[in-house]
């Protein structure tokens, strides 16, 4: 689903990711974890071609296309319709002045999707939302609602994988395992590829099955979720992993 | 909401009081002694004597205030030295006119000014974006006395395309005369279906029309521009990239619309300063409006006219920002949660 | 909007500067001032020579301007309109900017009712159109140089206040400013080296992106026959004199107004480009 070789992704010479190799398969969860500046949210968007003034060298296959030859309109039609972008802060994400519904259907209409009514509303339901959200501006609902609105995006227009960016820590911690919880039964029931950003090493113990670990710009290790958090071989790994409660 | 209402009209109130308060006190700046601006140089002291108390000159100054404002509310706002009118009845024929042509002007600007914005930011730091930029800042550097003079002078004196002054051919008063409902011209020709003189406005609103839009244009364009490029960096912005909707759907559909609420807040700004350059241009084009009055009145150093004309825009300037406040909170759904 | 870009002090930001439309802009400035400052140099003919034979001359080698009605010299008059023009505008901005900034900085240092009080003045004054204010300031008082700069003056303060009172309140809660308050620091000290010096980038982009106001109203003013008098050489009074003359003799009217329009532009490219170049929210590599 995902591939990437020897990415490299630099603004005005100064190399801020480099990343040897990343594949993500159908039905597996990979994350990048590290501290922020190390460069995982600009690999992230290096596989949407969505890093503005970068220069993005090597490889990248994202749903059968390659992303750094690929024309506009070639990314355009991947971007969402097949892979998701799933970000940070999820209100933030929204356009303040449209009810998340209209957002939605535009981007359905967008992608030739029918049926957008049904196709809505059974998204809307399979991340445990009321269907009457969609009649909501972004400030009228709460974090974990935005941020499974989202995903919900991601089901409707038919997303074969999810990227996301920090999609829990800027939650409450009741709130972030239901998001957890819906991201995870994505990946396991739909068949969905998710690649994960983050800096949360236990979030990151209970969903990915193999794990990145990015240091300024550079992966440091990399292999199984459960040998790199039990017996990690790099100092920095340890530390991160010290650092947790 | 309604919280929110009261305590803005309770500043737009407070405002207003110190606009009325302003301008008495810009009345009575005039030099030397009113008595005897009044009566004359020649004017006997009983003549001044009975000048003062007639107009109530030598009562305390916060006793003249009161009587200005009572005055002003129950609608007299002096006589016009120069025309022999009451001001309030010079500025009620005179009004619509102006309105006519600010709102023409402004419609202009926003048609002209919000697409070449959209333009400049979607092509932002190349040629599209720096010609829009230099041409915008041209616009707000016009002088407005000389770029009515100019069109003037090459599209209808010497080229004859428009005709070079007034509100219509006023021929057609006699051949189709116009009744009155709103006292603006072309609305009342267009409800009564009065073409001959429907047509003769619009080509006599051109030019003037043109002149009053060229700086909220530049203003609004260089605003939209701005904004778009703020709102365009958000997350919001992002997520619908994510989605694969292309740029200039990204600026038109989803980030035109709250970029709008500065630009709505700027044109109640932009109104007020349409309304005074339309002054100049009213007196270039001789436009029948409230600023060719005005002109008069400086001219023949009509005080209360003056005034009048200061006190009358001001409110209305107030009263427009107070009515954009309220709006916003149509434009934006976040404003209506305050 | 009451968001308000965080303004780094002046000494960081100003080597920034480096966006082209401010540079272009103040090398304009520097060229007009010039002119202006070097007029008696530079003119071809005194001021108010008067040369009746001479009067409507169209541009030729001797007027590189024209001449106007009374057989003087546009070049010349408008080089020295310019002077007129720019001692205007550098008056009004420094009076209006030092009362506005002094009256801005002790509200949003002081809050509370001295704030309400000195910002409900300011919107009084803020409700009137500076041209409009102007104008009716103007009428009563005798029309001249000095009744522009104090017409103008006086509607122009209200902004600089109003700007410099929301920055010194975002200042004054810093914990710098809080450090200093409780080591007994008096208030016009703090004022004076901590929240005057750290309001001053976004008082600096408005002075220049006000030059240009100024100028025109100035000229509107004049042109009004509310400012200037004859025989003083001022760019508006210059387009009012001429401006019957406009279809026959258009250079007597072109050339004042192209001076205007140029020394307006000036200020505005300079301002929008210090405004590009300081506000930090609009820094792109």
């Amino acid at each position: 689903m995902i591939e990437v070789r020897d990415l490299r992704v630099s603004y005005g010479g100064r190399v801020v990711a480099k990343v040897p190799e990343l594949d993500v398969a159908p039905g597996e969860c990979v994350a990048i974890v590290g501290e922020s500046g190390s460069g995982k949210s600009t690999t992230l968007l290096a596989l949407l071609g969505l890093t503005e003034g970068a220069e993005v060298g090597g490889r990248i296959r994202v749903a059968g296309v390659d992303v750094t030859s690929a024309s506009p309109a070639e990314l355009r039609a991947i971007r969402g319709a097949r892979v998701a972008l799933v970000m940070q802060s999820p209100q933030a994400a929204l356009s303040p002045t449209l009810r998340l519904g209209t957002l939605m259907r535009r981007a359905l209409r967008l992608h030739g999707v029918g049926d957008a009514e049904r196709v809505m509303a059974e998204a809307v339901e399979a991340v445990l939302l009321d269907p009457a959200i969609l009649r909501r501006y972004p400030h009228e609902v709460s974090g974990g609602q935005a941020q499974r609105f989202a995903i919900a995006l991601a089901i409707a227009l038919g997303a074969e994988a999810i990227l996301a960016d920090e999609p829990t820590s800027a939650l409450d911690v009741t709130v972030q395992a239901e998001v957890v919880a819906v991201l995870r039964t994505l990946c396991a029931e739909r068949g969905l590829a998710l690649l994960l950003v983050s800096h949360d090493l236990a979030l990151v113990s209970t969903i990915a099955h193999r794990v990145l670990v990015m240091r300024a710009g550079e992966v440091v290790e990399s292999g199984p979720a459960g040998r790199v958090l039990s017996e990690p071989s790099h100092p920095y790994t340890r530390e991160l992993l010290e650092a947790l409660p | 909401m309604p919280r929110y209402l009261i305590r803005r009209l309770g500043q737009a109130l407070l405002v207003m009081a110190g606009v009325v308060a302003l301008t008495f006190v810009i009345t009575r700046m005039v030099p030397g002694d009113p008595a005897v601006a009044y009566a004359g140089p020649k004017a006997t002291p009983e003549q001044l004597a009975e000048v003062r108390a007639r107009f109530g000159l030598d009562d305390p100054l916060w006793v003249q205030l009161g009587n200005y404002v009572r005055d002003l509310v129950t609608g007299d706002w002096q006589t016009s030295l120069h025309t022999r009118r009451p001001v309030l009845e010079d500025l009620y024929h005179a009004f619509p006119a102006s309105l006519e042509l600010v709102g023409a002007g402004l419609v202009i600007a926003v048609v002209a000014g919000i697409p070449v914005g959209v333009l400049a930011a979607r092509f932002r730091g190349r040629f599209p974006d720096f010609s829009v930029r230099l041409t915008s800042m041209l616009a707000v550097s016009l002088p407005v006395f000389w770029l009515a003079l100019a069109l003037q002078t090459v599209f209808a004196s010497n080229l004859g395309w428009f005709p070079v002054a007034g509100e219509y051919d006023s021929a057609l008063d006699t051949t189709s005369p116009l009744t009155l409902w709103t006292n603006i011209t072309v609305v009342d020709a267009l409800i009564t279906g009065n073409w001959p003189i429907l047509t003769s406005t619009l080509a006599h609103l051109v030019l003037p029309a043109l002149v009053v839009a060229a700086y909220p244009a530049g203003v609004i364009a260089q605003m939209v521009r701005a904004t778009l490029i703020e709102e365009a960096s958000q997350d919001h912005a992002r997520l619908e990239r994510a989605l694969g909707f292309r740029e200039t759907t990204i600026l038109t559909r989803f980030a035109l619309r709250p970029a709008l609420n500065p630009v709505l807040s700027l044109i109640a700004l932009v109104f007020a300063y349409a309304i005074v350059n339309g002054f100049l241009v009213e007196a270039v084009f001789n436009w029948p409006g409230l600023g060719r009055y005005a002109v008069n009145a400086i001219s023949s150093s009509d005080t209360p006219a003056v005034a009048g004309v200061t006190l009358l825009v001001a409110l209305m300037y107030v009263l427009a920002n107070l009515v954009v406040d309220l709006l916003q909170g149509v434009v934006d759904p976040r404003a209506r949660a305050r | 909007m009451s968001a308000l870009p965080e303004a780094a002090p002046l000494r960081r930001t100003l080597p920034r500067v480096t966006d082209r439309f401010a540079l272009a802009g103040a090398v304009l400035i520097a060229l007009i001032a010039l002119a202006a400052l070097l007029a008696p140099w530079l003119a071809p003919h005194p001021p108010d020579e008067v040369d009746p034979f001479a009067a409507l001359r169209p541009p030729d080698a001797a007027h590189w301007f024209g001449t106007d009605a009374a057989g003087r010299d546009v070049l010349t008059r408008v080089l020295y309109g310019g002077r007129t023009s720019l001692f205007i505008a550098v008056t009004v901005l420094a009076v209006s900017a030092t009362t506005g900034v002094l009256l801005g900085v002790v509200a949003g240092y002081a809050g509370g009712w001295v704030r309400d009080v000195i910002m409900r003045i300011t919107d009084v004054f803020l409700a009137f159109p500076a041209l409009l204010l102007s104008v009716a300031l103007a009428v009563v008082l005798q029309p001249s140089v000095t009744t522009v700069i104090v017409a103008i003056a006086v509607t122009w303060w209200p902004w600089y206040a109003r700007l410099s009172a929301s920055m010194a309140a975002s200042i004054a809660t810093r914990p710098y400013v809080d450090a200093a308050r409780c080591l007994g620091v008096p208030a016009p000290m703090i004022i004076l080296r901590h929240v005057l010096p750290n309001s001053l980038t976004p008082v600096l982009v408005q002075v220049s992106l006000d030059g240009g106001g100024v100028i025109l109203t100035a000229a509107a003013l004049s042109y009004l026959g509310l400012g200037a008098q004859e025989p003083t050489a001022e760019w508006g009074l210059m387009v009012e004199q001429g401006q019957s003359l406009f279809t026959t003799n258009w250079w007597v009217v072109t050339f004042p107004g192209l001076a205007i329009l140029l020394t307006a532009f000036a200020f505005n490219v300079l301002g929008e480009g210090l405004r590009n170049a300081l506000d930090p929210r609009r820094i792109v590599k």
